[in-house]
């Protein structure tokens, strides 16, 4: 009797269970044509770099939203993983691993160079495409990475033409530039780029009169502001973060210091809707040669509305984000595939046009987005406006101011 | 390097009148150290919410940072008193290791929470007056850096007022020496502790209202703040509220003349090249008592 029970036992078990498989193996092969494309967004969105984490994942968003909003790659919604590098290279590398085992095609983000050169390292293990999205280091692209991407112009593509650029516009105005000040924040950005400058300021016939270091977070800019009144300089060229570029505006206008110009590079401030609305004053005419959206695509102009009627800031993080991951969304369309050598295939291989920046088709070499620029961007009115190059202006510079 | 007598004067002006908010930071903490015998971790995380607070009164509802004096002195105070109160009293039962870990906790809590309120944008408040200056010869003197450098010496006076010549300030100190003694003759010691933690507080809040004129807040901000704030304590004696005062302003002139000849980046050396100097020659601070 306990036999003939097994028996039965035995048969009803194998037939449940073949049954079982069949149930949920029918709808997982269904399920398969429209899975979601899963994406890796990876920003620092705490620790010291918090904000612009942030603020590179409202773009990163805003785009995969408005691609399911029309129907996703092919039909399949993308799904953003999102991780946090913690402002760090190592919270960048965990994070690499965690979406690796989550199962993403590819990864956009890191914002800082250190993040961006260890996570797109981790993610070279795995073959798994990255694209850098700020991240200007040049090593970021030198390491011969295929999976490494940067859609965004790099450290000596941004110096070089911050310099032409400087030229250009201080020859259009009849030269009234030739004396400089350089002050920038002590860390490797601020140094390196204070460095370079010095450099290659005498030799385009300005005089560096001074380099004022500080660092950050500085708590003072007072006795920076008076070193630059007793140098009396025609230009200020000031690299240094947020909080600190903020700090020194406000103490020079105080102090009634006023150069001819102040022209900064890569500055958080010069190019952030946020110190313009508080301190409209201290930021008018202020120049900066940095990452910008083209100002003359609707697209553009839609995405920076959108981003305002959120009550968000507009940052150059935004359009950048947004545009790497429609830059990838589209790789992924043309690949046909999930695969991460047929999407990295694909990068590499791109003329990606439908983007915000001022850039152009993509065009690849070894990782690097030939068309990639800066611009130069300028305080009007209340309003941050290009002034440089012509192309892509939707003003005029005014220079020298006073 | 050669500096005019103008430049050296005005860079030693700054450093007083950016001391003196140093000094009215390190007020709070010496004076919650000389009572509780603790290191409140949670000082700097208290002042970051304190400037928020000026930020959300004078964003929201338009009051001037100077009149967020009158709300937040008292709010603070009362936050300061429930917080010992209720959290660190309770959660250390006797143990200052504990309180240490507790204040270290509570800083963590509240850098995160305003993190996720405000998130890590930089802001800062404009006044009528952000760019007024006071023209002393050919010196532009910031005239709300001006009023932070009064403002603080007067709340050092008012305190060292209430500890010198007010029955709770007799209490705390009565505290502070002996903490049995002050229970047996009839103190209520937890609640000695819970007013010298509000008090602590209530110096952070004013000192968030003299700040926020001049300078900027983001959920990290306080840190840049009370490292400087511990120098001054260990400088001027660890409990002595003259000690921070002095204290406060000396390293500001130190910061801003050592800034000004070896270049802004190398100002912190002068700091704590002093600090260290004190450690081995005068462990007990330029004002504390003989341990």
């Amino acid at each position: 009797m306990s036999k003939s029970t097994f028996s039965i036992t035995r048969r009803t078990l194998l037939q449940g269970a073949a049954a079982t498989t069949a149930l949920v193996a029918a709808p997982a092969y269904l399920r398969a044509q429209s899975a979601p494309i899963k994406v890796g967004i990876l920003q620092p969105v705490t620790g010291a770099l918090a904000f612009d984490g942030q603020q590179g994942r409202i773009g990163a968003e805003l785009a995969i939203e408005m691609i399911n909003g029309a129907g996703g790659i092919d039909g399949q919604m993308i799904e953003p993983v999102f991780g946090d590098a913690r402002s760090t290279p190592e919270g960048g590398t965990a994070e690499v691993e965690k979406m690796q085992a989550e199962g993403v095609v590819a990864i956009v983000g890191g914002f800082a160079s250190p993040i961006c050169l260890a996570s797109s390292q981790a993610a070279s293990r795995y073959d798994l495409p990255y694209l850098v999205d700020v991240g200007v280091s040049d090593q970021i692209v030198s390491r011969g990475l295929t999976n490494t991407f940067r859609f965004g112009p790099g450290f000596g593509k941004v110096t070089q033409q911050a310099l032409e650029n400087l030229v250009k516009i201080n020859e259009a105005a009849g030269n009234p530039a030739k004396t400089v000040v350089l002050v920038h924040e002590d860390g490797l950005f601020g140094s390196g780029l204070a460095q370079l400058l010095q450099n290659e300021l005498p030799k385009r016939g300005f005089e560096v009169l001074q380099t004022l270091a500080h660092p950050t977070p500085a708590r003072d800019m007072s006795n920076i502001a008076l070193q630059i009144r007793a140098a009396n300089p025609d230009l200020v060229i000031p690299s240094s973060y947020y909080g600190e570029f903020v700090l020194l505006a406000r103490t020079m206008q105080q102090q009634r210091i006023q150069p001819k110009g102040i022209y900064a590079v890569l500055n958080g401030a010069a190019s952030n809707f946020r110190f313009v609305q508080e301190f409209p004053d201290a930021a008018e005419n202020v120049m900066d040669c940095n990452h910008w959206h083209d100002p003359r695509k609707e697209e553009s102009q839609a995405l920076l509305e959108r981003v305002r009627a959120d009550g968000n800031v507009w940052t150059y993080n935004i359009p950048l984000n947004y545009s790497n991951v429609k830059l990838l969304a589209d790789a992924i369309a043309r690949a046909g595939s999930t695969e991460r050598t047929a999407i990295r295939d694909a990068l590499a291989a791109s003329t990606f046009e439908d983007h915000v920046m001022p850039y152009g088709p993509t065009q690849f070499v070894d990782g690097q987005n030939q068309g990639a620029a800066p611009v130069n961007t300028q305080v009007q009115g209340g309003d941050i406006k290009v002034i440089f190059p012509e192309d892509f202006a939707d003003a005029e510079a005014v220079f020298p101011v006073t | 390097m050669m500096f005019t007598p103008d430049i050296v004067l005005t860079a030693t002006i700054n450093g007083l009148m950016t001391g003196a908010v140093y000094a009215l930071i390190a007020l709070g903490l010496t004076l919650v150290y000389g009572v509780l015998h603790i290191i409140n971790f949670a000082h700097g995380a208290t002042l970051t919410a304190a400037m928020f607070g000026v930020l959300v009164l004078n964003q929201a509802l338009g009051i001037d940072p100077y009149l967020a004096i009158l709300v937040l002195t008292p709010l603070f105070f009362a936050l300061g008193y429930a917080v010992q109160r209720l959290v660190i009293g309770p959660a250390s039962h006797g143990e200052d290791v504990n309180i240490l870990l507790v204040t270290l906790g509570l800083a963590i809590i509240i850098e995160n929470a305003l993190l996720a309120i405000f998130r890590s944008d930089t802001r800062s408040v404009d006044t009528p007056y952000g760019f007024s200056v006071i023209e002393v010869g050919n010196l532009f003197l910031s005239t709300p850096r001006v009023i932070a450098f009064f403002g603080s010496i007067a709340v050092a006076v008012a305190l060292w007022l209430v500890l010198a010549r007010t029955d709770t300030g007799k209490a705390i100190r009565a505290v502070a020496k002996e903490k049995t003694g002050a229970a047996l003759v009839g103190i209520d010691v937890r609640h000695v502790y819970a007013v010298t933690f509000g008090l602590g507080a209530a110096c952070v809040a004013i000192a968030a209202c003299l700040l926020m004129p001049t300078f900027y807040v983001n959920p990290r901000v306080g840190g840049a703040f009370v490292l400087v704030a511990f120098t001054i304590v260990v400088l001027g004696g660890m409990g002595s509220i003259a000690g921070a005062l002095v204290g406060g302003l000396f390293i500001g002139v130190v910061e801003s003349l050592s800034g000004l000849y070896l270049g802004e980046s190398l100002g912190q050396i002068g700091i704590f090249l002093i600090f260290i100097l004190v450690l081995l020659f005068r462990p007990t601070g330029l004002f504390g008592a003989k341990a």
